[in-house]
């Protein structure tokens, strides 16, 4: 096991751990930049991963950080993706303004949600952000003026400074860029006071007041920096998909956020990236398995005879070709990673590295939830 | 005013649940659709009556909700709230998914003894369906309020709900008390599909009536009984006045707009118990 010890207070505040730490992270970087031209047919399945980032930036956090689990983030992404096509489109805005604009738009909705937002603790939270995005989405459908209504709003390519990042492998790069900016903004703060008067409202509100922490102001600011987020993520995803449709963005957007920020590990920016990956990159494994699971199923009951295989192949077929399949393999995989592992991919991993730094010393019991038998969330 | 009491029901399954076990069951709704389709099944693919099917609709999905209390819900009571809201949003897509892949995508009618009738009252036609939706609300309330306030069950429920602990030392089963308490809130939530199966197609999305069902149980103070049969009540009277009033597109989301005012203003609903965490 490795201790860093720091020596100055520079040492203490600095954006990594260590050195070794940085380098990793430059590697990483270079890999990122190198990607374009190892794979360049699979970019745009990439830069949804780095906007899907974003979004895990966003919600980790409001949910992950300052403990306020919505349910509407899917509303937000529409409010900035709308109201970016709307600015540069309509009013002809320049892009750079326009996406700046989108994420004051949506930073002042983050606000509205946010205000009446305080009052309330634990699931009325999520309840009424949920009531948001239902509202949003209705408003979105029928307002036609700006949004098209049901008919949507086709979506033209990025234009930044007379620059076209139309071809996949510059909009990739847009989307890195952005998404590094999000992270480095998110770092800082996190590491900043408001980050800490953050964590401390989620660990306990009422410690946090008694400390002298303003819970409404940095209520407010999460809800507000993490619509930003969202709205950033949202220019980048009308690009992205081309087309604007109120249907897109439903509570199963929302859901499949919170899904990211689960499985990628609470509490965690690292946990926002791994959850983005796997969320993007779920839809694509699960379709490579309904092409090839109905084959292994009939090899191995081929082995009782042809007839049987193919009869069995048929079934599975059948029953993976079911387009219903998909958002109750989210749910399963939703429901496994709470039950199992609350900690997400992220604190897996940390539990992994340290079983090896520890190698024959390493105790079971060391990530062991307290049971608590009942933790009353009703009085607060 | 007979769908209000629908969404009375269903928030009446989550108040039960939370009220008890402190989870916030989002697969209520969910519930309901596979109580509706098991019913369909019954009626339409094996020619059962309808009474025999409802009873059998009941039993089988009180028992999968008992089951899936025993099986899964156990193990996070007692995590962070937020866990168990994620927990039961995935189990409500897997029952989705599942009643999709089982029952097929489209949209059926449950043929009932009520349909296509009706009855004059001092001049008002009122359709058999809608009288046996309210009917039905009021003899569940019946027995739901005899069975909490007059058995040993019902009390020994009241008593595990307000102190667990507690419960557990006067030797009550807190555990089976918690199965059966999902066991009912399912049976429930099977009843309002079934009743309402023929005033709204079944399909497989009719669990959306949950998130309606939310605002009628938040209304109602999310923990108190007469407040979520009160709250469906005035969310269904709230969405027939602003379907009747207001320019189109405002029905589907004046429940939505009146639930955020009322946690806006009242937080704790208009029943709701109000007070601090003490440290």
């Amino acid at each position: 096991m490795r201790f860093v010890f720091k020596t100055s207070y520079q040492q203490d505040m600095g954006l990594f751990r260590d050195g070794v730490q940085r380098n990793w992270y430059i590697a990483l970087l270079v890999a990122l930049l190198v990607l374009p031209l190892l794979v360049p047919s699979y970019l745009i399945d990439i830069s949804l991963v780095f906007i899907y980032g974003l979004c895990g930036i966003s919600l980790m956090v409001l949910a992950g950080y300052t403990g306020l689990v919505s349910l509407g983030h899917a509303a937000f992404l529409g409010i900035g993706a709308y109201a970016h096509v709307y600015f540069t489109q309509d009013l002809g805005l320049p892009w750079v303004i326009s996406v700046i604009l989108a994420a004051l738009v949506t930073a002042g909705a983050g606000v509205l949600v946010g205000l009446p937002a305080l009052r309330m603790t634990g699931v009325y939270l999520t309840i009424a952000t949920l009531a948001f995005a239902l509202i949003i989405q209705e408003v979105l459908t029928h307002w036609d003026k700006v949004t098209g209504g049901l008919k949507g709003k086709p979506v033209a390519k990025a234009v930044i400074f007379g620059i076209s990042f139309g071809g996949s492998a510059a909009f990739y790069f847009l989307c890195l860029v952005l998404l590094i900016g999000g992270l480095w903004l998110t770092q800082n703060l996190l590491r900043a006071p408001t980050g800490r008067a953050w964590v401390a409202i989620r660990d306990s509100e009422i410690a946090a007041q008694s400390m002298g922490v303003n819970l409404a102001a940095y209520k407010t600011i999460a809800f507000a920096y993490s619509a930003a987020l969202m709205g950033v993520a949202g220019a980048l995803f009308a690009h992205k998909v081309g087309y604007l449709a109120p249907d897109i963005f439903t509570v199963l957007l929302s859901i499949q956020f919170l899904l990211m920020v689960v499985v990628g590990g609470l509490g965690s920016l690292h946990g926002a990236l791994y959850g983005a990956v796997f969320v993007a990159m779920l839809p694509v494994l699960i379709s490579g398995a309904r092409d090839s699971v109905p084959g292994w199923f009939g090899q191995v009951f081929g082995l009782f005879g042809a007839r049987a295989g193919d009869v069995v192949a048929g079934a599975v077929d059948r029953f993976v070709k079911q387009p219903a399949l998909e958002p109750g393999i989210f749910g399963l995989i939703l429901a496994l990673f709470i039950l199992f592992e609350p900690l997400g991919i992220y604190g897996r991993w940390q539990k992994i590295k340290l079983y090896f730094s520890l190698f024959p010393l390493y105790k079971h019991a060391t990530f062991k939830r307290q049971k608590s038998y009942m933790r009353s969330e009703r009085l607060r | 005013m007979a769908v209000g009491c629908i969404y009375g029901l269903v928030a009446l399954g989550f108040v039960l649940i939370y009220k008890a076990t402190e989870l916030v069951n989002f697969a209520q709704g969910d519930l309901l659709m596979l109580g509706a389709f098991c019913c369909y099944m019954f009626v339409v693919w094996y020619h059962w009556g309808y009474w025999t099917a409802l009873l059998a609709a009941i039993a089988i999905v009180a028992l999968f909700g008992a089951v899936l209390d025993w099986t899964v819900l156990r193990r996070v009571i007692g995590q962070p709230q937020f866990a168990v809201v994620m927990l039961t949003i995935g189990l409500g897509a897997m029952f989705r998914s599942f009643a999709s892949i089982t029952w097929g995508s489209e949209i059926y009618t449950l043929p009932t003894p009520f349909s296509a009738r009706s009855t004059r009252i001092g001049g008002v036609t009122v359709s058999h369906e809608y009288v046996s939706i309210i009917v039905g609300t009021v003899v569940l309330c019946a027995v739901l309020y005899v069975l909490f306030t007059h058995t040993r069950v019902g009390v020994a429920m009241q008593a595990a709900s307000q102190n667990q602990l507690a419960a557990y030392y006067m030797g009550i089963p807190v555990k089976r008390v918690f199965s059966l308490i999902w066991a009912i809130s399912a049976g429930v939530a099977t009843v309002a599909g079934v009743l309402l199966a023929p005033v709204s197609l079944i399909d497989v999305n009719i669990g959306f009536i949950g998130l309606k069902a939310f605002a009628a149980a938040v209304l109602g103070g999310f923990g108190s009984i007469p407040g979520a049969l009160a709250g469906g009540v005035t969310i269904g009277v709230i969405e027939l006045l602003s379907g009747a009033y207001l320019p189109q597109g405002f029905k589907d989301v004046a429940a939505y707009v009146v639930l955020l005012l009322v946690l806006a203003i009242r937080p704790q609903g208009m029943f709701g118990a109000v007070g601090r965490k003490k440290v």
